[in-house]
């Protein structure tokens, strides 16, 4: 069979680097398109429905640092660093994180805040924070609970 | 005559662009410029193992752009410098994606391309347990000629380095690789282990084995309340372990290398990691030393510019 034309045969670096391109590209393609489609349904359950699925023992643990304006500032730094991305820098949500300023949030026992923070909400987007030291996740919750505390205004 | 042969061996070809030192240089700035120049920074704890894994994956919408480096001595051959880049994305909380481009540089030899690597890492449980499973698949296409030594399997050893890039550059592998990364956290400490099996793809090939093994610590659990770059909660230390455990035909430790490596990363508050690795070879069929530092940035907001591309509303 005669051939017409034919492409030069690409030498075996070059053909390397071609494929990947292709397959980075299809990689790219292919978490845009489920990115694109992950946005929230309306119709999904309310994410602060999680609060309610800590378990009781983890309900009932308490703050080291309650109170502690040292441990409120570290957890203020903490929160800009790790999560005002999601959640706002005034922790008031984004398309991507809840509102933590609202009353489910605020209201929750400092233990259901930490074991959020500790085992994210996978499904939802929320990765796991224990990467962070007990004591840093602590700092959080304290900076979380101190931003409606009484006599101080949402920030 | 014979010598002068080898000569023409060694150095680069003329004809090939990707064997050259510019092209290596180029490509690699390209990667690291071009990719991240849309998105906002982000810091992120990251943790200072080189070759091992913990269970935490990317932020969902990050891209961790990272360089590695690794310098190795070489018995029988000349030292080299290994560097590679690596795009860690974040596709869902429980979903990594991750594709690396490596190259070398063989002292008085040449500087070459020597392959790429594509893995995702799967969460496999929601919550945190005791012990956390996470799945890694990779796919990676390479030439013998690659040395940036990210992990160590069956029966590799620092022979098989000695080679000028020349020859070695001829034999490329492509392999199916897949890890279990166990990875536990507790008051402070994260321990590691991560069992690995490759395949080569070509079908005479056996699987083949290896490990590796980390442990790490922050130097402080609490946070200091000011913004620092030395503060000790940014610096986390830690220690891993990693070699080959034979294959189908032969499993066990002979004619296998293994390695001991001090680790420490600096999170700064600049979204800057700086990373460092002293590896050292534990027995005559290791490099001796395997000397590793990398730097990587990561940026938020790449995930929203992608999936506005692909009309998205993130």
């Amino acid at each position: 069979m005669k051939t017409f034309f034919a492409l030069p045969r690409p030498n075996g670096p070059i053909r390397m680097a071609a494929i990947g391109i292709v397959v980075f590209g299809i990689g790219v393609f292919g978490t845009g398109r489920v990115l694109a489609q992950s946005a929230p349904s309306k119709n999904s359950k309310s994410i602060y429905a999680v609060l309610e699925e800590a378990p009781e023992k983890t309900r009932a643990k308490k703050n080291p640092f309650a109170g502690d304006p040292e441990a409120e500032a570290a957890g203020g730094k903490l929160f800009e660093q790790h999560c005002a991305e999601c959640h706002g820098k005034r922790a008031g949500g984004t398309m991507h994180g809840a509102n933590l300023l609202r009353d489910e949030v605020q209201l929750a026992p400092p233990g259901t805040l930490f074991w959020v923070l500790t085992n994210g909400v996978v499904r939802r987007g929320m990765p796991v924070w224990s990467k962070l030291p007990e004591p840093q996740r602590w700092q959080i919750v304290t900076y979380l609970k101190s931003l409606t505390s009484p006599g101080k205004s949402p920030q | 005559m014979e010598f002068l042969m080898f000569r023409a061996q060694l150095a680069p070809r003329a004809s090939d662009p990707l064997a050259s030192t510019s092209f290596c240089g180029v490509f690699f700035s390209l990667l690291a410029v071009v990719v991240p120049g849309f998105a906002m920074s982000a810091q992120a704890q990251e943790s200072p193992y080189i070759v091992t894994y913990d269970h935490y994956l990317e932020e969902p919408g990050s891209l961790e752009v990272e360089y590695f480096s690794t310098f190795g001595t070489q018995r029988a051959g000349n030292d080299f410098h290994a560097f590679w880049m690596e795009f860690e994305f974040g596709t869902t909380a429980w979903w990594t994606t991750e594709a690396y481009f490596d190259g070398q540089t063989t002292f008085n030899d040449s500087t070459i391309f020597t392959g790429f690597r594509v893995e995702n890492r799967l969460r496999l449980l929601q919550r945190e347990h005791l012990v956390n499973p996470v799945l890694y698949i990779e796919y990676e296409q390479t030439s013998a000629a690659d040395k940036i030594l990210k992990e160590v399997e069956g029966h590799d050893i620092e022979s098989d380095y000695a080679p000028p890039n020349s020859v070695l550059r001829k034999e490329h592998d492509h392999e199916l690789e897949m890890k279990l990364l166990l990875s536990s956290t507790l008051n402070g400490w994260n321990v590691a282990l991560d069992p690995i099996a490759t395949k080569n793809l070509s079908p005479t090939e056996p699987w083949e084995f290896a490990y590796a093994i980390g442990a790490s610590r922050p130097l402080a659990l609490k946070a200091k309340p000011n913004r620092c770059n030395f503060c000790p909660e940014n610096v986390i230390a830690g220690v891993e372990m990693y070699g080959g455990l034979g294959d189908t035909q032969s499993f066990g430790l002979h004619d296998t290398s293994h390695y001991i490596a001090p680790v420490f990363a600096w999170n700064l508050p600049s979204d800057w990691t700086f990373r460092l690795s002293t590896g050292f070879g534990l027995n005559d069929n290791s490099h001796r030393l395997l000397l590793r530092w990398g730097l990587s940035r990561e940026f938020s907001g790449f995930g929203a510019v992608l999936a506005r591309l692909f009309g998205g509303r993130l």
